[in-house]
């Protein structure tokens, strides 16, 4: 009797993950880079095309690497809030500009509003690549020891600040090494993986 | 004032379902003759309203009326009209449509046809179909309704996605879904055997026709849709395994072993409670599908737009009809006889391999496009399950399906002896080894895939015809060869076709993965290209309009030696409304040959991106599978299945048939 | 006598300029695309099993997104420098994770993935076999009652076309 109940038993089994399927992305990409070194790169700044940026410059700091474009729409949606960040001295936020020429980032930040301490022009999207980025907007968290600790696809949002992204800065602004228990389980309150 | 009336129609719909699934059933349990006769009329009454909701809507979308949503989505005032039709079943609310009324369809052919099968099996029957009915205007109007009203209504609609503005739309959903949905049939011949407790040889055969119709329009469906992105999409692909395509093809494996299981069950009423699983688990599988493309749980080019509410709805309404379908079967299955004897080398023993196989097909395709959610959904990382997997397992898997193919017809009832098939198919074993090793030769370049491929063909091809052969020769009639062929049984002559169909389907495949020619180039005018013999001739581009769209079109001269093949006209478009640029590849489609050609980006100097293809014998890829669709016509019109030209007494005489036959329990007349 | 030569020379030129001429308007076979086509059949190769994650339904060989493109440069530069199939895939899933593979990764998370089917198959047929078997102890022939062998008697009397297929006969 109970082996013509077996097919009902591997049913059930399915749609429970059919169901927990229902609230997962399958379109998100998780980042690989989660709790391992930042890729290293040197690029021009911004503002300063003689002189060179590098995440090396950042050791000893927690700061966010926000990725962005001047043809990029749904950044727009995330820059007020950036921008009221940098006004709050909430969290240093560094710029990778991708794929963009310097003339239209400049002109998109007059315009928009400047949150950035400083950008980096990633013309050629080398870089972005070897983070991998696969869409814009995406932020990097970025620890004192240079170790990525979390990664935001797509424009970030002020709940996710709230939630996710300042808990973890304060975490990291604590100690000198990231407590790597404590920070996993402060991620599981961000809607990324 | 129109769509108010559709609406309403199909609230009348869901109403009438609603009693014929319920009335219909309860009087086939507890023999009330007035509800039961309620089954029939109830389908008709279903159809009508049901057809009247989807003129409703065809109405809306010819008059472009945006204001209805749906139309303002999927339309545009200049969208010819033929595609303002087909767009009804563009997108996910129209599609669903069309989906209920195809089963309304259904289930007026089920009683319409059904004049010589007990009536209480005939109630329930249309009982179930009218609860999976019921099921699904429940989730059209609760989340998908195509009459919503859009309030002020558009000016002008977003226009039908520019890849779906082409013949392929007309045709590939109505014929898939009428495959898919037909599927609903044998389940509900399932429930209504098990529900009554009669699980026996004459469900097996009232079953079968109306699985062999449904498993045809299946296989017409996936290979126009297989056909349609092969000369849609511009690069000459023609199967991804894509998520959707998937959900298309598992309802299609496991439905080919229900055909062959119903055929072991009817002729020795022997496993039936495995064929009575296989019936629940097809469609299923259909429903799975329509999970998978209308949730968002998997990506997919073909998903239609998504929303977590009706991921949810369809879930429910799966896991109901399966969970309840299955602790039915829990219940009834162990009381069921085991039917005819026969031994482990038989016939059925054949077939039942054919059916191990053929699941195991089915259940590896749902499991590589399962597993990167389930990975997910247990935290495990995400992966992404792709061609490269599908054909590693695939093929393997399927190879003993193909060998027994062949072995399977030939064997005896009950039993076979391996020395004597050995003997009889020396032949054909012989030939299939000689081709695989010469034609690689005559094609240019040996590969072991290949041959193998080849090995494969052949030895269908060749198991048929030793199989036409000894039939032939055991009729001792005179006459012709062929009239000798045409006295066979048609669910015999069924059988051949549909086996040469995947020979043809095989050696079409083989032919173009192994030998076709792909050349990216840079054409400037006047430029030329060779490729097998062919010489084809860059003319230039042209700008052109069309009724919605801009394009450029490209003319390229395609000669053979001397002799002019045909002149091609690769086009790029760009739609008005949604500005999506759009490759049009040119064909020359042949028997032996397709030539594909596909205009690129314009690159330096008013020279052009040309992308060539030379794909021999591409045609037998769907040639075959519309050949497999043929034989399982001509054996629905089997005699044994034309009963409803019966007589009413020779119609008990039949059932008795049947039960003596099959040594069964007697039925109650 | 020389203007003759002279006038000679001049024609003989003309003459071979004229036979030059077809060669000048006939058009010249195209060439193709891709500067090495050997290299690029191998980044084509190693491209297609790769996802494009910006599409998500094609792989990187296919995709006309611009990531994909330049995933697929830097594919090719890889390729031109000598590295393996099994390098260039390795970077790419250390920058997108083993998502961006097409053909699942072998790891412990996918032995059920690869090994599924086989095992499926495996079993299957095992279960096939012992059931087989097991039936035939179960199943006895039992012999008709009387009452069947009448109606037998009467079916097989009865008008032609009324036997129905299936009693033991192939078919």
């Amino acid at each position: 009797m109970v082996r013509y109940l077996i097919p009902l038993f591997v049913v059930l089994i399915l749609g429970v993950f059919l169901y927990r399927g229902l609230h997962l992305d399958p379109r998100e990409v998780p980042s690989p880079f989660i709790n391992k070194p930042a890729p290293d790169f040197s690029l021009q700044r911004l503002h300063d095309m003689k002189s060179t940026f590098s995440n090396k410059d950042m050791l000893g700091k927690v700061w966010l690497l926000n990725v962005w474009a001047s043809w990029c729409v749904a950044c727009r949606e995330e820059h007020p809030l950036l921008i009221s960040m940098a006004r709050k001295n909430m969290v240093p936020i560094y710029g990778l500009n991708y794929k963009d020429a310097p003339r239209d980032a400049q002109g998109w930040l007059d315009q928009h509003g400047d949150p950035y301490v400083e950008n980096a022009v990633d013309y050629k999207g080398d870089v972005g690549i070897n983070y991998g980025v696969y869409g814009v907007p995406e932020t990097f968290l970025i620890d004192k020891q240079g170790v990525i600790r979390h990664k935001v696809i797509g424009p970030l949002t002020s709940s996710e600040l709230k939630n996710c992204v300042m808990p973890i800065v304060n975490e990291l602004n604590k100690t000198e090494q990231a407590n790597v228990a404590v920070i996993t389980e402060l991620r599981k309150q961000c809607s990324s993986t | 004032m129109i769509p108010e009336i559709g609406h309403f129609a199909l609230i009348l719909a869901l109403c009438v379902a609603i009693i014929q699934g319920v009335v219909s059933i309860a009087g086939a349990q507890l023999n009330v003759r007035s509800w039961i006769a309620i089954a029939r009329p109830a389908a008709q009454a279903q159809f009508v309203f049901v057809l009247l909701a989807f003129l409703c809507l065809m109405y809306a979308f010819i008059k472009n009326d945006f204001s209805v949503q749906y139309v303002a989505t999927q339309s545009n005032s200049l969208l010819p009209l033929v595609y303002r039709i087909s767009a009804i079943w563009g997108g996910h609310e129209g599609s669903m449509l069309l989906w209920v009324l195809i089963l309304s369809v259904w289930s007026l052919a089920v009683a319409k046809f059904s004049r010589n099968l007990p009536n209480d099996m005939v109630a329930r029957v249309l009982g179930v179909m009218g609860l999976v009915s019921a099921g699904f205007y429940l989730f059209i109007l609760f989340t998908s309704n195509p009459f919503d009203r859009l309030l002020p209504p558009a000016v002008d609609g977003r226009d039908l996605n520019p890849l779906l503005q082409d013949p392929g739309l007309i045709i590939h959903p109505p014929m898939l879904y009428t495959g898919y949905v037909g599927f609903s049939v044998a389940f509900a011949f399932a429930i209504a055997a098990l529900l009554s407790g009669r699980l026996d040889a004459a469900w097996a055969r009232w079953s079968r026709p109306w699985t062999t119709v449904a498993w045809m329009f299946l296989t017409i469906g996936i290979a126009l849709g297989s056909a349609w992105s092969y000369y849609e999409l511009g690069w000459g692909g023609w199967w991804f395994w894509d998520p959707v395509e998937n959900a298309s093809f598992m309802p299609w494996l496991m439905g080919t072993a229900l055909v062959h299981s119903l055929a072991v069950t009817e002729k020795r009423a022997s496993f039936k409670n495995w064929t009575v699983l296989l019936a629940i688990f097809t469609f299923s599988l259909s429903l799975l599908g329509t999970f998978l493309v209308r949730s968002g749980v998997l990506t997919s080019v073909h998903a239609f737009a998504t929303d977590p509410k009706r991921g949810v709805f369809i879930l429910m309404l799966l896991a109901f009809t399966v969970c309840t379908s299955l602790i039915l079967f829990a219940w009834r299955a162990p009381k069921v006889g085991l039917g005819g004897k026969f031994q482990l080398f038989s016939r059925e023993s054949l077939l039942l391999v054919n059916n191990v196989t053929l699941v195991v097909a089915s259940l590896s395709v749902l499991l590589g496009t399962l597993y990167p959610l389930l990975l997910d959904a247990m935290g495990l990382g995400k992966i992404s399950v792709g061609p490269p997997y599908f054909d590693a397992v695939f093929l393997p898997v399927m190879v003993p399906a193909v060998f027994l193919m062949v072995v399977g017809p030939m064997a005896r009832w009950k039993q076979a002896s391996i020395p004597d098939m050995a003997q009889r198919l020396k032949w054909a074993g012989g030939i299939s080894v000689v081709m695989a090793i010469i034609t690689p030769f005559v094609m240019g370049e040996w590969k072991p895939l290949t041959s193998f491929g080849f090995a494969m063909s052949f030895w269908v091809l060749a198991g048929v015809i030793t199989f036409v052969y000894e039939r032939l020769s055991k009729d001792k009639k005179p006459g012709s060869a062929w009239r000798k062929v045409l006295a066979l049984p048609r669910s015999i002559q069924g059988m051949c076709v549909a086996h040469l169909g995947v020979s043809i389907f095989i050696m079409g495949v083989t032919m173009v993965t192994s030998y076709e020619i792909e050349k990216d180039m840079r054409m400037e005018v006047g430029d030329t290209v060779t490729m097998a013999d062919y010489t084809f001739r860059f003319d230039g581009v042209s700008t052109v309009k069309g009724p919605n769209y801009t394009a450029q079109r490209g003319q390229v001269l395609v000669t053979k030696g001397n002799s002019v093949v045909t002149t091609l006209f690769p086009e790029k478009r760009v739609y008005t409304v949604q500005t999506m640029p759009m490759t049009e590849a040119a064909i020359d489609t042949g028997l032996t040959r397709d030539l594909y050609v596909s205009l690129g980006e314009p690159v330096s100097q008013g020279a052009w991106s040309v992308r060539i293809y030379y794909k021999p014998f591409v045609a037998w890829i769907w040639g075959g599978c519309f050949i497999m669709a043929l034989g399982g016509l001509l054996a629905t019109t089997d005699r044994r299945y034309r009963l409803f030209v019966r007589k009413p007494q020779e119609q008990e005489k039949s059932a008795g048939e049947t039960e003596t036959a099959g040594k069964l329990a007697t039925e109650e007349k | 006598m020389f203007i003759d030569v002279k006038i000679k020379q001049t024609i003989t030129v003309l003459l071979l300029l004229l036979g030059l001429l077809p060669h000048l308007a006939s058009a010249k076979e195209a060439v193709p695309l891709a500067s090495d086509t050997k290299l690029e059949k191998r980044v084509d190769d190693i491209t297609s099993e790769l996802r494009c994650l910006v599409c998500q339904n094609q792989t990187i060989a296919d995709s006309h997104a611009e990531l994909a493109i330049d995933l697929k440069n830097q594919v090719r530069g890889m390729v031109a420098k000598g590295q393996t199939q099994d390098q260039i895939v390795d970077y790419m899933v250390k920058r997108y994770g083993d998502f961006v593979r097409y053909r699942p990764a072998m790891k412990p998370t996918t032995y059920l993935l690869w090994g599924g089917p086989f095992i499926l198959l495996v079993l299957g047929m095992v279960v096939l076999i012992l059931n087989l078997k097991k039936r035939k102890i179960i199943i006895q022939d039992s012999p008709l009652s009387e009452q069947e062998t009448a109606q037998l008697d009467t079916l097989l009397h009865a008008d032609s076309g009324a036997v129905s297929g299936g009693e033991g006969k192939p078919s």
